[in-house]
């Protein structure tokens, strides 16, 4: 039951492929200060995504998996791409961009973290069925680096794009080592995702509304005295 | 059939409310759906307690002693809250903070949120139970911001991005938990994450994978817990909310929250031994209760006060949780049960007390025994009781879990007193003086409904006295449960 065929050594590669791609976007994305190359390069993350998912799907012989990957297609490169674009022209903040990121030191930091991921999964990469060798690793690596995009920014669109962009690592983690969750779930998953980014564009609006500006430097009064 | 009722009349009343929610019937409908759920969830432990658990809809919903617990807890919670914000509310729009639209967005989500916390106890399945975690948070992030302050926009969005990471921790801990079910179970879709499944081939399953697992799962659902080091969410998300959400968060939220880890926890004890886990709780309880019972001393709100109380509280109970045994489980789980009523009624009065000064500053409120006695009563008991006075229920699960400490790791229990000792000294000298002092606060425009306060106190009272047989027995059979 666990292997429904095994996978040739050319799917395999091009697997390979694409999770290197995966990780090579979530870094060009940490090197980026425009929210809308961020947009862009998130929109590309989830392309990627949508064609490993259908390739898994393709080699394993797992039809469901077409149907998560026609939601990724649906839901990451069309959909929330949309949304975040009309939300930053309408709130004119197409042209803001990120001026306190020292991009150098962030992206040392980046690398350390893939290290660190890789090193974590090994053990797990051991035991894993060939396909899945790096790509805990890569995943992981993805989503960490989203993690430091999120830490090391002050804006709150590019905040979510790096919450976004943690989520597609998670996707992947979820396609590549164990042939895509139950598809339940996965809608679960993606509704959730789709109210989230709602939720915040409301928010947006809020808090321009009170702080006349989307810079998270203005909300930081809540501490301990 | 009682259990769908408790799943699907929240629903409902999410749709009444969104529908009616601006109208002057609309905090009545509030407290009827709230009363029926809870008539639901009420037969549903009547059942479980008579005919043991029960596994419906292939397999897809599960109720133990353990969750069903929980459920008419979270029930019986959810109903008196909805009593008490009746008259809160009123008088909230009254002084102009809300509009009839924020009203009708704040009892929607209420219903909401009680529905996907009920969704989280009652679903066997680990993926539907971090998707309906995820659905909690969202459902309260509006809330937090119901006020539209500047302080409230900037909780919400803490609590938000912070949960938010800390979920995405959780949802990677349960694609590790798939990861390792598959190999045992075969990938069948949807059988290979129910949680009765898993939890019958436990031997079976990878301990490597499922020991990074853990550490995820226990990080992602223990932010939501407000385990430290992730723990900031959650006083500004009780401080800038309206009162009634601070009540179920911390009276609710965080209980399901920690039932979710409690959850994972069988599952990885099974599979890599206890001493991993187990250690990993107690730390993590032992650091957040010393940690939380000295931010104690720097606190002015009255909110944020007993907000980092309920972060002590509930470090101390995944303390008892690592401890394990069938007493410190027991503990645990009266601990639970005690500081979810207790905290709620707090919050209760707390907010009444701030709405009588003015203010929610503690500076700012004195004197509540003037002005409104019971207001003050209410105040000074439940901090009492919150604080492990004995003839509380607080006292004896505090106890248990001392005296299970001082056998089972006696170095562990001068970091407990110590964080005990000073929460006590932190809460009393506030509360002191906001309840006797001098008259400053005003009376209300609207009188407040403090039947809920005085219930739930005497609950905690009765807990601590007597508990009923069949209670104890219940808990027992939980506690057997989780091992």
């Amino acid at each position: 039951m666990h292997l429904l065929h095994p996978f040739t050594v050319p799917v395999i590669n091009v697997l390979n492929l694409l999770a290197a791609c995966l990780l090579l976007l979530s870094f060009a994305m940490l090197s980026r200060r425009r929210t809308q190359r961020l947009i862009t390069l998130f929109a590309w993350q989830g392309g990627i995504l949508c064609l490993s998912t259908s390739l898994v799907a393709y080699s394993s012989g797992l039809h469901e998996l077409y149907y998560s990957a026609a939601l990724t297609l649906l839901l990451k490169v069309i959909a929330l791409p949309l949304i975040l674009r009309r939300l930053i022209y309408r709130l004119g903040a197409e042209w803001d961009s990120e001026t306190m990121v020292n991009i150098p030191v962030t992206m040392l930091a980046g690398l350390m973290l893939v290290i660190f991921a890789f090193g974590l999964a090994q053990p797990i990469s051991m035991m894993a069925t060939t396909i899945t060798r790096n790509m805990l690793g890569i995943a992981l690596a993805v989503i960490l680096l989203s993690f430091l995009m999120m830490i090391t920014r002050r804006k709150a669109v590019t905040q979510v794009i790096g919450f976004l962009a943690m989520e597609n690592g998670l996707f992947f983690a979820a396609t590549s080592a164990t042939y895509g969750m139950p598809m339940v779930i996965e809608l679960g998953i993606a509704l959730d995702v789709l109210v989230g980014v709602f939720i915040l564009g409301l928010f947006f609006f809020q808090i321009r509304e009170q702080f006349e500006s989307l810079d998270l430097r203005n909300m930081e009064n809540l501490k301990e005295e | 059939m009682e259990l769908l009722a408790v799943l699907c009349l929240p629903l409902l009343g999410f749709l009444l409310l969104a529908l009616f929610g601006a109208k002057r019937v609309a905090p009545e409908l509030n407290i009827t759906i709230s009363f029926a759920t809870f008539i639901a969830a009420s037969l549903l432990a009547v059942r479980v307690a008579r005919h043991g658990p029960i596994l419906v809809f292939h397999d897809q919903f599960f109720v133990d002693a353990f969750n069903v617990f929980l459920v008419a807890l979270t029930a019986f919670v959810g109903l008196t809250t909805a009593i008490f914000s009746r008259p809160y509310m009123r008088i909230e729009e009254l002084h102009g903070r809300l509009t009839p639209r924020r009203l009708r967005l704040y009892h929607a989500m209420y219903q909401l949120f009680m529905a996907a916390m009920f969704l989280a106890l009652l679903t066997n399945n680990m993926g539907l139970l971090w998707v309906a975690m995820e659905a909690a948070t969202l459902s309260t992030v509006l809330l937090v911001s119901l006020y539209r302050t500047r302080a409230s926009l900037e909780a919400a969005w803490k609590y938000f991005i912070l949960c938010g990471v800390g979920i995405a921790q959780a949802l990677f801990g349960t694609i590790l938990l798939y990861f390792a079910a598959e190999k045992a179970l075969g990938s069948e879709g949807m059988t290979a994450l129910l949680w009765t499944h898993l939890n019958a081939v436990k031997g079976q399953l990878e301990p490597r994978v499922l020991g990074l697992a853990f550490v995820f799962l226990l990080v992602g659902y223990g932010t939501k817990v407000g385990l430290a080091p992730l723990h900031n969410w959650l006083p500004d998300a009780h401080a800038e909310g309206p009162t009634p959400v601070s009540a179920v968060l911390s009276g609710l939220l965080l209980n399901v929250a920690l039932y979710a880890v409690i959850r994972c926890k069988v599952l990885v004890e099974g599979s890599i031994g206890v001493a991993l886990p187990s250690r990993m709780l107690m730390g993590f309880g032992l650091l957040t209760a010393v940690l939380a019972s000295f931010f104690l001393w720097r606190q002015r709100d009255i909110k944020r006060l007993f907000g980092y109380s309920s972060i002590e509280h509930m470090g101390i109970i995944t303390f008892a949780f690592g401890l394990g045994g069938p007493i410190a489980n027991f503990a645990a789980l009266l601990h639970m049960t005690v500081h979810s009523l207790t905290k709620s009624s707090i919050f209760f009065t707390a907010g009444h007390a701030s709405q009588a000064s003015g203010t929610q500053q503690m500076d700012g409120i004195r004197g509540l025994l003037g002005t409104s006695p019971t207001i003050g009563w209410g105040l000074m008991l439940g901090s009492l009781a919150i604080l492990g006075m004995p003839p509380f229920g607080v006292f004896s699960s505090e106890f248990l879990i001392l005296t299970t400490a001082m056998r089972e790791h006696p170095g562990t229990t001068p970091l407990l007193l110590i964080a005990l000792g000073v929460a006590f000294a932190a809460i009393f000298s506030r509360v002191q003086p906001m309840v006797f002092g001098d008259k400053e606060a005003q009376p209300l425009p609207h009188s407040p409904a403090l039947v809920p306060v005085f219930v739930h106190l005497a609950l905690v009272l009765m807990l601590g006295i007597y508990m009923p047989p069949a209670l104890a027995e219940w808990y027992r059979v939980a506690a057997r449960l989780i091992g």
